[in-house]
């Protein structure tokens, strides 16, 4: 496990370098070969009678980062939240189309939203951790699912922090309020928290866009680690970032998926305008 | 920038005479508003302290807090304000554990579990409730409850502290509920999709996430509600009848601390007897009573703040 002091894994570069060289990039592996975890198929998505997402159909394979990226306004969130059927608690919107997890279609009728959201957790944009303890928020989880013995989730507690690379800095003040980390930790701590759960697949809703540069690099360091274990699907604002961390890339604009492959293509050679325009910097 | 704006040439250090004329006088009004309702505390406060005292001239403050019986207009008087404290307890108390309940439950459905067309409906009625005056429900407890309380439990005096109670509870119900429901709601809507991305159900999030969360506004609705209790006169004043004893027995007749006072400041005291000036003793007591609660309620919501901030 990582602490502050041991290098990284890998080179991190600085968030505020232009467009990451081709060299900089894995190599698009066979990664669409690999099993199909989550397949979106013809998805349209309604607030009231507004439209926010048009046919939109992606694959997301297996222990894979895929990478949602685009505009603000155009879609890319409203998708993730279609993922784990968060879109269900706000009133008035819709899904058409079909989204299957494995081979389970989660918007069939009898779903149980509530095991779904228990193999698709979720990593927020603005942390939130709960008023408890670090503890308790990451206890919170499995406590949920039913969870009782002590021993069982001390040891939940210690894996996901210790994955989250969270322990070494909290290992001995477990008890203290969550809300009194720092904002990198408190992330990390939310990451902890969806991990706990021992989810497939790892929703993250812009992950790092409030965290500075050192916080923004430890998180990208540790989806690289944690995409071994899980199908991750993250969606940002930094092309940087999802350059960096991502296999698969899904451009996203005014509700519709542009164009989606593998990172390396996507960056270098995107075959639509509108993707070439947006990572060159044109617009958005 | 070519365009000459009406003051462009205008002198910088001093105001036009107008102007300042203009902008002193409105602080002067506006600070006379504000003056105002502090000169009529402090006004208030200082009445209620100058009878006390002289009150507390005849009467040792230590017998006034102490003892057990109050027979102010006996020969020779008793003067210990007990009986009235323990009556005013017996109802405050027997309404909050009406109302705290069935508030915070109504106050749990409305935020997390109504239909935004249900909280339409429900909320308008809970106002209308706030809004009925408290003389309708001192009445509504004579012809109303007191019957039902007595047919069930037939020793129950006419007059009663739980007749009082009930009402009282009615009417404290609309703060607690509009109180806790806003402080449920102002949890942070992150915080429930946190727990709701875990696999909680509703249960969970309500239970486990967003009462503790709001738990330090919640209790403070709850002294507030209580306050409220405490000061409320005219139900109390009809319903729970007019015979101070130290009971904690619902069922009995008793009078509060707000009910002595309807009843002596309508009676034939004259001004400067010592009759006279127990309803200024039992008023400077029953205001540090309210006061210390809305002191408390103040304290716990600054400390959530503190928490969210």
């Amino acid at each position: 496990m990582m602490t502050e002091a041991s290098p990284p894994a890998r080179p991190t570069r600085p968030v505020t370098q232009r467009l990451t060289t081709v060299a900089d990039m894995r190599p698009a592996d066979d990664f669409l070969e690999r099993p199909q975890k989550v397949v979106a198929t013809n998805v349209n998505f309604f607030y009231g009678s507004h439209q926010a997402l048009h046919d939109i159909s992606l694959r997301m394979p297996q222990n894979c980062v895929t990478a949602l990226i685009g505009p603000s306004g155009c879609g890319k969130s409203t998708f993730l939240r279609c993922l784990n059927r968060m879109n269900d608690m706000i009133e008035g919107t819709r899904v058409e189309g079909e989204i299957l997890l494995e081979d389970i279609d989660i918007y069939r009728p009898k779903t149980d939203v509530v095991e779904l959201r228990k193999r698709v957790g979720m990593v927020f944009q603005k942390s939130n951790p709960f008023p408890k303890s670090i503890y308790e928020n990451v206890a919170y989880g499995p406590r949920v699912a039913g969870v009782k013995q002590r021993d069982v989730l001390d040891g939940i507690v210690e894996q996901s922090l210790r994955r989250s690379a969270l322990w070494e800095e909290v290992s001995d003040r477990l008890n203290e309020s969550a809300l009194r980390l720092s904002g990198g930790q408190q992330q990390r701590l939310c990451i902890a928290r969806a991990l706990a759960t021992d989810p497939d697949v790892l929703l993250m809703d812009e992950p790092a866009s409030a965290l500075d540069p050192k916080s923004t690099a430890r998180i990208e360091d540790l989806i690289f680690e944690l995409k071994d274990t899980y199908t991750i699907v993250i969606v940002t604002h930094n092309m940087q970032q999802a350059a960096r961390v991502s296999d698969q890339t899904a451009f996203f604009y005014e509700g519709h998926l542009v164009e989606a492959g593998a990172t390396t293509d996507l960056f270098t050679k995107p075959r639509q305008k509108q993707t070439e325009e947006y990572i060159t910097g044109r617009f958005g | 920038m070519s365009a000459v704006l009406p003051h462009a040439s205008a002198d910088l250090t001093a105001p036009k005479g107008q102007r300042r004329w203009i902008e002193g006088t409105m602080h002067t009004i506006l600070w006379l508003c504000a003056a105002a309702s502090v000169f009529t505390t402090v006004g208030i406060v200082l009445i209620l302290l100058v009878e006390s005292l002289q009150f507390f001239g005849h009467v040792s403050i230590v017998e006034f807090l102490t003892g057990t019986t109050w027979t102010p207009h006996s020969n020779p008087p008793q003067f210990g304000i007990l009986p009235l404290f323990c009556g005013t307890i017996l109802v405050a108390g027997g309404s909050a554990v009406i109302a705290i309940p069935l508030g915070l439950g109504a106050a749990i459905y409305l935020s997390e579990y109504a239909s935004p067309r249900m909280r339409d409906v429900l909320k308008p009625i809970l106002e209308i409730l706030a809004g009925i005056p408290s003389v309708v429900f001192g009445y509504l407890a004579i012809v109303f409850v007191s019957p039902i309380v007595r047919s069930i439990f037939p020793s129950a005096d006419i007059f009663n502290a739980l007749n009082a109670s009930i009402v009282v509870a009615i009417m404290i119900l609309p703060m607690i509920v509009s109180l806790s429901e806003d402080t449920l709601r102002s949890v942070p809507r992150s915080l429930r999709e946190g727990a709701y991305a875990l696999g909680a159900t509703k249960l969970d999030v309500t239970v486990g996430v967003i009462l503790p969360a709001a738990l330090s506004g919640i209790m403070a609705s709850f002294i507030l509600a209580i306050a409220r209790a405490v000061g409320e006169t005219m139900a109390v004043a009809l319903a729970a009848g007019k015979r101070p004893q130290m009971t904690l027995n619902p069922l009995d007749s008793i009078q509060t601390m707000t009910a002595y006072i309807v009843e002596t400041s309508k009676g034939d005291n004259p001004q400067g007897t010592l009759g006279y000036q127990t309803i200024f003793a039992v008023g400077l007591t029953l205001f540090l009573c309210t006061l210390a609660l809305n002191v408390l309620a103040q304290w716990i919501l600054k400390r959530m703040r503190e928490q969210y901030e």
